[in-house]
């Protein structure tokens, strides 16, 4: 079977898997909704906060979309032994892991429909305005986030503290990074922080697609700050990686 | 002989620990060979090599041609893998997990035909997470088969079984000699070895101590286990180099007191004695 096909029925394979877990699923879509729903009745009337508060929880949907749920599911699928049968097959490797990350791509996708649909039915923000720089920033969200979730699972010892690191990296993250604030209003070294974390920028980007119409090319250093994380992203995720548990 | 396997001064090293010493050994194509050993013997290091899992330290490995640490897809397409232990996605059925694997195969064997084989026919539409342990296991057999591999490896592919459950285990790998495959199978079972394995090189400490089929491994050995029961109906047993001149000693006592030696028997040493005899010494060291 040809390469791609393969990767496309590893993708269904992906696909079909997340369904059957409806709960999580549920929950998994569910999570920024509620924040979403939370923020949008404390800022209930305020347009300026529920301008900042959607874009943050859209890049916020990207990252747990890409970088949470990787950094999870691979820590998983090593600890479990599912990659080290799998390098046993004749799929290779780059093949098995497009489909978990064109999985991961989807979920993004269509959590940023719904908070995107749900900003435009409850909090006033209107369709996208530049639907170009929608679709940039959200891949390159995504790549970035991806890769550095990818290379998070690498410095996870075991399944059972997965929670543990993955919370300690997103949690503090969402917080600085501007989600449920904007960034500009933060103290100096907060901001500082910030700027150098890429989640700002993906929202950044996000704002200016959604709300102010900013497009690429008026967003291009924020555009180069996720490149750089994507590139050191890449680079951690592919040197890192490990077929099997360290527990021999 | 057609060569499937063939494995020279094979060694591996984790730091300082040496798992292979310096193994050699050959696999012929159609052959079920069998490394036996105790927990520990390097016996799973070795096997992972050969599947491209792990790099060598030092030797020359050669399985169906290929250097399995170049990891090449064209070795990978006609081997199957059984690991050790491997977990497997939860939420997938049996036989929608053997279609899937059938697909990275470029001539796959029918699902259903692969399902009848690994006794999985009635879970075919159960979730692995719901399978038993043994069933697993089965899952585990099925999955290496569907691309129809001229080698399979099988690494402890009965350890945790009950009784039951291991004699299905070797009825499929006696189905998998008769289909002419070449298997690898690692154990730490004697009765596993000698009834599985065409040839059987006994492990320990990352070297090979014997090799041959289990009959020979026996006759290789001179001591001879020779029991009887006395006129108290006492059991006794010895063993002996030399059984021609014990049971003349034995017979030509009974004969003077008008004894009879009652259950004689003289019994060739079994693979078991070969192995505990040899893997003995390995335990005073350590």
């Amino acid at each position: 079977m040809h390469d791609v096909a393969l990767s496309w029925r590893q993708y269904r394979l992906e696909r079909r898997m997340f369904w059957r877990n409806p709960s999580a699923a549920f929950f998994n879509f569910l999570f920024p909704l509620i924040l979403l729903a939370l923020f949008g009745a404390v800022f209930a009337g305020d347009q300026e906060a529920l301008d900042v508060i959607v874009p943050g929880i859209a890049g916020m949907a990207v990252m747990a979309t890409t970088f949470t749920a990787l950094a999870w599911n691979m820590t998983f699928l090593r600890e479990q032994g599912v990659l080290k049968r799998m390098r046993g097959t004749p799929l290779p490797p780059a093949v098995y892991l497009s489909g978990i990350a064109l999985s991961a791509l989807t979920n993004a996708v269509l959590q940023l429909a719904l908070v995107i649909a749900a900003g435009r039915a409850f909090f006033g923000t209107g369709w996208p305005q530049d639907w170009a720089a929608l679709a940039v920033f959200t891949a390159a969200g995504v790549v970035c986030f991806a890769a550095l979730g990818v290379a998070l699972s690498h410095a996870i010892p075991n399944f059972d503290s997965a929670g543990a690191y993955i919370n300690a990296v997103f949690l503090p993250v969402i917080l600085i990074s501007g989600v449920f604030y904007d960034v500009a209003e933060a103290p100096g070294f907060i901001k500082d922080i910030a700027e150098a974390l890429p989640l700002k920028h993906v929202i950044d980007g996000l704002s200016g697609a959604l709300i102010t119409g900013r497009g690429v090319a008026d967003n291009w250093e924020a555009l180069a700050v996720i490149g750089l994380w994507a590139t050191a992203g890449i680079v951690l995720a592919v040197r890192g990686f490990s077929w099997e548990s360290r527990r021999r | 002989m057609s060569v499937a396997i063939e494995v020279r001064g094979l060694a591996k090293r984790y730091g300082d620990v040496e798992a292979v010493r310096g193994i050699d050994f050959v696999v012929a194509r159609g052959e079920v060979f069998g490394l036996l050993g105790p927990n520990g013997a390097g016996k799973t290091t070795t096997v992972e090599i050969l599947e491209g899992h792990r790099e060598r330290t030092a030797g020359e490995v050669s399985v169906l041609g290929h250097d399995p640490q170049r990891r090449e897809r064209a070795l990978r397409e006609r081997v199957g893998i059984v690991l050790q232990s491997c977990g497997m996605y939860r939420h997938v059925t049996v036989r929608e997990a053997v279609a899937h694997w059938a697909g990275f195969y470029p001539h796959p064997r029918d699902v259903d035909e692969v399902l009848d084989l690994a006794g999985l026919s009635e879970q075919a539409g159960v979730r692995t997470g719901r399978l038993s342990g043994g069933q697993l296991r089965r899952l585990d057999f099925a999955l290496a088969l569907v691309g129809d591999p001229e080698l399979i490896f099988l690494d402890e592919p009965t350890t945790g079984f009950d009784p039951a459950a291991r004699r299905q285990a070797w009825d499929t790998v006696r189905s998998l000699r008769d289909l002419g495959k070449t298997v690898l199978l690692t154990t730490h079972y004697l009765d596993e070895a000698q009834a599985l394995a065409d040839r059987v090189a006994i492990v320990q400490d990352g070297r090979i101590l014997a090799q041959g089929a289990p009959g020979d491994l026996g006759a290789g050995s001179t001591r001879y286990r020779v029991a009887w029961r006395d006129a108290e109906g006492e059991a006794h047993e010895r063993v002996t180099d030399d059984p021609t001149g014990l049971l003349h000693e034995l017979t030509t006592d009974a004969l003077a007191r008008g004894e009879r030696l009652e259950e004689l028997s003289v019994t060739r040493p079994t693979l078991e004695d070969v192995y505990l005899e040899l893997t003995a010494g390995g335990d005073a060291r350590a």
